[in-house]
Order: C-alpha cells, then structure tokens, then sequence
C-alpha cells in the first residue's frame, strides 16, 4: 500500500501550496515577509492541529468510562475550535502593523481552505491517478477499468438506473412539495404541523427508512410466516389472491420504482419547506392585480407563481439531482441490488472498493460519478456568478 | 454555540421576513377551500403512515407482530395485551446501543460545530474582508459542494494510516487516524464545509454594510465584529446549516462505517441499526424499536430549531 507514496506526494502538494501563492500581495517587498506570512498562515492551523491530535492520541490510551471518554472528547472537539480561532488571532495581533491586515483574512479561511484541499481537493486527484490503477492501486492498468465500468452488465445497469433515479426523484419530490407549498399556504389553522409532518421524513436515517419501508414492501413465501407488510395487506385486503415480492418485481423496473419512492418520501419536505418560503417572499400585490384582473386560481399558479420562484425551483432541483446521482444507502440496505437489478452507480462503487476490495474499478465507477456531476458544477458557478453581478 | 452577551439588536430585520409577512396576510383572505383541506390531509397521511407503521409496530409484543399486521392493532386501541414496552428494553440491552448513542454523541457534536465554526469565520472574510484570491477561493469552494464524498473515502482513509510523503520525506505524518473520534471530525467538516461556506456566505454577506462599517469606525476589529455583531445577527443562518449538518452526520451510514468502523466499541448508532438488520432480518419489533429510538434525538433538534431553518436558509437567494 506504501508503495504509491510518491506518486500520491505530488498531487497533495499542489492544493496546499496553492492557495498561499495567490495570497502574497504585490506590495511585498522583503522576502521575510512573504516567509513570515506563509510560515504564520501554515504553521498555526498545523500546529492546532497537531496539538488537538496530540491530546486524542493521549485520550484513545485511556481505558476510562465511555461516557467519560465520550464527555472528554465533546469538550476538546468543541473547545479546541474555538481555542484555535481566538489563539491564531491573537497571534496576528503581535505582527507587525502592517501586515496584520493581510494576514489576519488567511487566518479566517486558512482553516476552511486546508481541510478542503486535504478533504475533497486532494481526494479527487487522487481518485483519478487510481481510476489507471490495477486492484491492488500498484501498476497502471490504462483504460481496463474504464472499458469494465462500460462494458459489465451490472455496471451498465447500474447506469440506467441512475439515470432514472435523476429524472424521476427530483420530478416528483419538487412537484408534489411545490403542490402541497401551494395549498399549505391557504391553510388558516395548522399549516406549520402539516408542513412539519412531511418534513419529518428528513429527519430520519436511510437505515432508519430502510428499516420503515421494509415494513412497507415485507414479504414472505409461503411458509414462512404470515405477511405482514402493508402493502400486501392492502393489497391482498382489497384484491384478493396471493402476496407479492415487491421488490422483485422487475417488470417495468417496478421494484426500482418502490426505491425511488422511499427517497421521494425522504426529500419532497426539503423541497417543500423551501419552495414555501420562496412563494411567501411573492410580492402581494402582483398575485392581488392578477385576481382583480379575473385571473382564475390555476392562472395565478401558471403564470405568476412559478415564473416568479422558477430559481428557486431551478437550485431545489439540482439540489435534488445531486442528491439523487449520490444515492447508495437506500438500495444498499434494501438489499440483492444485483439479482433484483436495483444497481446504482455509487452502490456499484461502494461495493467494488469495500466488498470486492478491488481499487482500481472502484475509482473509475467514481470517476465516472464526478464527471456526470461536472456540467452541474459549470452551472452552479455561473449561477452564483451571476447572483454576485445582481447583487 | 455560546453567543456571548448579544449586543443590543440594531435597527435591522432582514426584509425577505417583512416581506413573508405582509405577502402572506393578504394571500390568507382567500382562505382554503375543501379540495385544499382534503388534497393536505391525504398527502400528510400519506406521509405519515410508514412511520406510524414503525412506531406500532415498536409498541406490540412479538408474537403479534409476527402473526399479524400492524394496522390490526389499531382496531382495539385500549386492549392492554396488544401493547408493550418490552422491546425497547430488548432492543438496548442486545443491540448495544447505549454505546453506540454515546458514540452517536462523541461523533455528531463536534462534527456539528467544527465546519459550522470554520465556515462562519470563512464566510465572514469572504463577505467582508479584502484579499487576494477572495472571487477565486470562493467560486472554488462552491463549486467543490458537488464532489461525490464516495469518492473522498479511500484516499482520505489511506492518509490516514499512511500519511503523505514526497520521497522519504513525510509531509503529513501516519497520524493514524482510523477509527478515533477526532479522524471522523475532520471527515465530517471536510465534507460539509462548501454547503457551510455557501450558505453562511449568503447570510453574512446580506447583512446592511452600515453596521460592519460603523463598529471599525468605532474601532473594533474584525475578531471583535465576527464575535459580537455578525455571530448574533447570524443565527438563523448557524441554527438552519447547524440542524442540516446534525442530522446528516447524526444519520450518516457511510462515513461512519469507513473511519470509525464496526466494532462495538466505537460503532455509532447507524450502524448498530445495520447491524441488527444484518443479524436479525426479520426480528421487526426490535428493529422498529432500535429504529425509534434512533429517530429521537434528531427529532428533538429538528422541533426545536425548526423555525430558523427556513429563515436562515433561503435568505440571500430569495428576490422579492
């Protein structure tokens, strides 16, 4: 494992090093300075952070309580944070005048920027270098692994279904949140308690859904014990004939769909909540002009409603989309992805780098995960572009 | 979060508030009529009803739940032989899951307030202070918000038991990191700093420069302005990114289990629950207990600090 080291060391180098190059301002005349800003700028953050995984080290010899340990470690995560801050300013105030104030802005996003360049910056290089690498991540294979993420039949599974996955979550989940944000919002009494019901979902675990919709799609063969699923109690209840393993149903990917919905069950109160307050922010007298006007119920939603929250509807959705291209939990813990034909591409990668410990296909399934994310990415920039230009 | 002695509120509101307000008065004089009220009562049903399942099902004693569906029982609501407490008891003394809920805790706090603290102070200096690089660092940080994490857990769990060198130079040191408390932190705040910064950017950056530029005039510096004038008008922002990334480390599944692991000593609550639906597949009423009382704790956070979410997480990108 030790073995590509080297070939890792280059690519940390460049997110580290990177953002303190920018940092240096024109004005900089001595070579001192500019060691003394990058060595203040690095070495402060390094050193808390040394000095908090000293005080854990000596806390994991412990053999104390666990809720001792647990109380322990609370303290010095939280504290040591703050400690961290309020100790690195008071460092910038003994510099000299005037390089307080172009030190002191890195000391507010040093410690942001270094733990995003060691946390996703580097691991994306990283994940690539791999994605060329055999099982073991020792000899470059070439493009072996990509030809296996686009040739294996699970794979490409695995792709269509993440492909559904796309379309159909965001769809539902934005339209029946923006529905029910709609009408909640005529609600004189108890609309805070309905919106709060669907946003519950949110708060639950995928395993705890899981474990929830389980419930929902439970199905046994004949003997071996009674159903007790609802939806073959209902099922069973109001047609009659014989229980149905849901979740094998792979006629018009049926069973793919039930997944789905547990996700849409999850995230349409998401959707909801912030579309809700996107509709409320409408100024009230275009919606009044509009009803003056003769403008009927459904107008008012078609015409002026959704036109005017379309960029909230546009960030809930990629939001959603996002989150939809990540899904793994949920058809991980239902369980027989691939006899059921339930793959999806994160699934795939979780389980070729952690079950079939091969890292080189692992990498390349996640490869393929980030480059379909990238148009997103573009986009997002641009938005938040132009929103700083309006501003 | 201690917000220390909050100084006197300025004559500020922030308008996307004022405008909800006046907005919806007069949007509430076309009040519902029957097909709203019935459309919201089958939808809330709908939603609903899955989670009942679990929590009925959590209250009935094995053989009924075994035997029949959980909706029987509420055809004889006050039969006390249908009802029990006994699986909860179960549930905690077969599961483990005292540990893992003191785990769950170890894990979700400091992870809550590290990124909501360094995004906070990040976002500050992106809104309103002057450096090189600030529209790069910046666009650059929000456009990492779309990294898949699947992607980060290899590589970061490698530096962690290797380290990083250049040659036989060691840059990063074998901290070992894998499986402690402090190796999950830094994962979880890695993870969602973007969203942090992003959304902190938006609400720090709108508040009214008149009142930033008043407390320099009067001599504060930016420590002072971060810690008694941004931090307290910033609370529905902290409170709203605060109950996202609370419940998202408190639920998360994955990262748990690639940093922290399985074994019983360390594992968090999620994944006793995987666990214990490997182990017992079909042992319901623990698993609907074991899942309830999973629930508990995000459901008391999300209550209480449910009415700065929406507050703190729209404004910036809501045009009136």
């Amino acid at each position: 494992m030790t073995d590509d080291d080297a070939e890792l060391a280059p690519a940390e180098q460049v997110p580290e090093n990177a953002p303190e190059a920018a940092t240096v301002p024109a004005e900089v005349r001595s070579p001192w300075t500019i060691v003394v800003r990058v060595v203040a700028a690095i070495a402060i953050p390094v050193a808390g952070y040394l000095s908090l995984s000293w005080a854990f080290g000596f806390l994991r010899e412990g053999t104390a309580n666990r809720l001792l340990i647990v109380l322990v470690a609370i303290a010095l995560g939280v504290g040591g944070v703050f400690f961290a801050f309020w100790a690195m300013d008071r460092v910038v105030d003994w510099l000299p005048d005037r390089w307080r104030d172009t030190v002191r802005p890195y000391v507010f996003v040093g410690p942001a920027l270094v733990i995003l360049s060691v946390f996703l910056v580097y691991p994306v290089i990283n994940t690539i270098i791999m994605s060329f690498k055999d099982a073991q991540a020792k000899d470059f294979v070439g493009l072996d692994n990509y030809r296996f993420v686009f040739t294996d039949a699970s794979m490409l599974r695995s792709i269509r279904n993440t492909a559904m996955w796309i379309v159909f979550v965001p769809l539902v989940s934005v339209t029946v949140g923006l529905v029910f944000a709609t009408l909640a919002d005529r609600l004189r009494h108890g609309e805070a308690v309905a919106k709060s019901l669907i946003f519950l979902p949110m708060a639950i675990s995928f395993v705890g859904a899981a474990i929830t919709w389980r419930l929902v799609y439970s199905y046994r063969p004949a003997g071996f014990g009674s159903n007790i699923g609802l939806l073959n109690g209902i099922k069973v209840g109001a047609f009659g004939g014989d229980p149905i393993a849901w979740l094998s149903q792979q006629q018009w990917n049926f069973n793919n769909l039930l997944l789905m919905v547990i996700m849409v069950w999850m995230q349409t109160g998401f959707a909801m909540v912030v579309l809700s307050s996107a509709i409320k922010a409408i100024p009230s007298e275009i919606v009044e002009a509009a009803r003056i006007d003769g403008a009927s119920e459904l107008q008012v939603f078609w015409r002026i409603v959704v036109p005017t929250i379309m960029p909230t509807i546009v960030v809930v959705t990629t939001y959603m989309v996002i989150n939809a291209m990540k899904v793994f939990d949920i058809v991980f813990v239902m369980g027989n992805a691939e006899s059921n034909h339930t793959e999806v591409i994160a699934e795939r990668m979780i389980r070729w780098f952690f079950i079939q410990s091969n890292d080189g296909r692992g990498a390349a399934i996640a490869v393929v995960l980030f480059v379909a994310v990238i148009p997103v990415m573009i986009w997002n920039v641009r938005q938040f572009r132009q929103q700083e230009m309006t501003r | 979060m201690s917000v220390t002695t909050p100084v006197p509120p300025p004559d500020f509101t922030p308008t996307p508030t004022v405008r909800a307000r006046r907005g919806h008065a007069t949007l509430d004089t076309r009040h519902a009529g029957w097909f709203t009220r019935i459309t919201i009562a089958v939808v809330v049903l709908l939603w609903l009803i899955p989670t009942l399942g679990v929590l009925v099902t959590s209250l009935r004693p094995v053989h009924l739940v075994e035997t029949t569906g959980w909706w029987t029982a509420l055809a004889h609501p006050f039969r006390g032989a249908s009802w029990t407490l006994q699986n909860y008891r179960d549930a905690l003394d077969t599961g483990g899951f005292q540990n893992a809920f003191l785990n769950s805790l170890a894990v979700t706090v400091p992870a809550t307030v590290i990124p909501v603290t360094l995004a906070a102070f990040a976002a500050y200096a992106f809104s309103w202070m002057e450096f090189r690089g600030r529209q790069f660092l910046f666009v650059l940080v929000v456009g990492l918000l779309v990294v898949p994490l699947q992607m980060a857990l290899i590589p970061i769990s490698r530096l962690y038991i290797d380290g990083a060198s250049i040659g036989s130079f060691r840059f990063i040191p074998d901290f070992n990191l894998n499986g402690t408390f402090l190796g999950i932190w830094l994962a979880h705040t890695g993870f969602g700093l973007p969203l942090a910064v992003y959304l902190l950017r938006n609400y720090i950056g709108s508040l009214p420069s008149s009142i930033i530029e008043s407390a320099k005039i009067d001599g504060a510096d930016d420590f002072t302005i971060f810690w008694r004038l941004v931090v307290p008008l910033s609370v529905p922002a902290l409170a709203a990114f605060t109950i996202f990334q609370f419940l998202w480390v408190w639920n998360d599944l994955l990262v748990a289990y690639v940093f922290l692991g399985g074994t019983s000593s360390t594992r968090v609550l999620t994944i006793a629950l995987a666990n214990l639906v490997g182990q017992h597949g079909e042992n319901w009423q623990l698993l609907t207990s074991a899942a309830f009382i999973s629930m508990t704790l995000p459901l008391v956070v999300f209550f209480s600090l449910q009415r700065y979410f929406v507050r703190g997480l729209t404004a910036g990108s809501v045009k009136g």
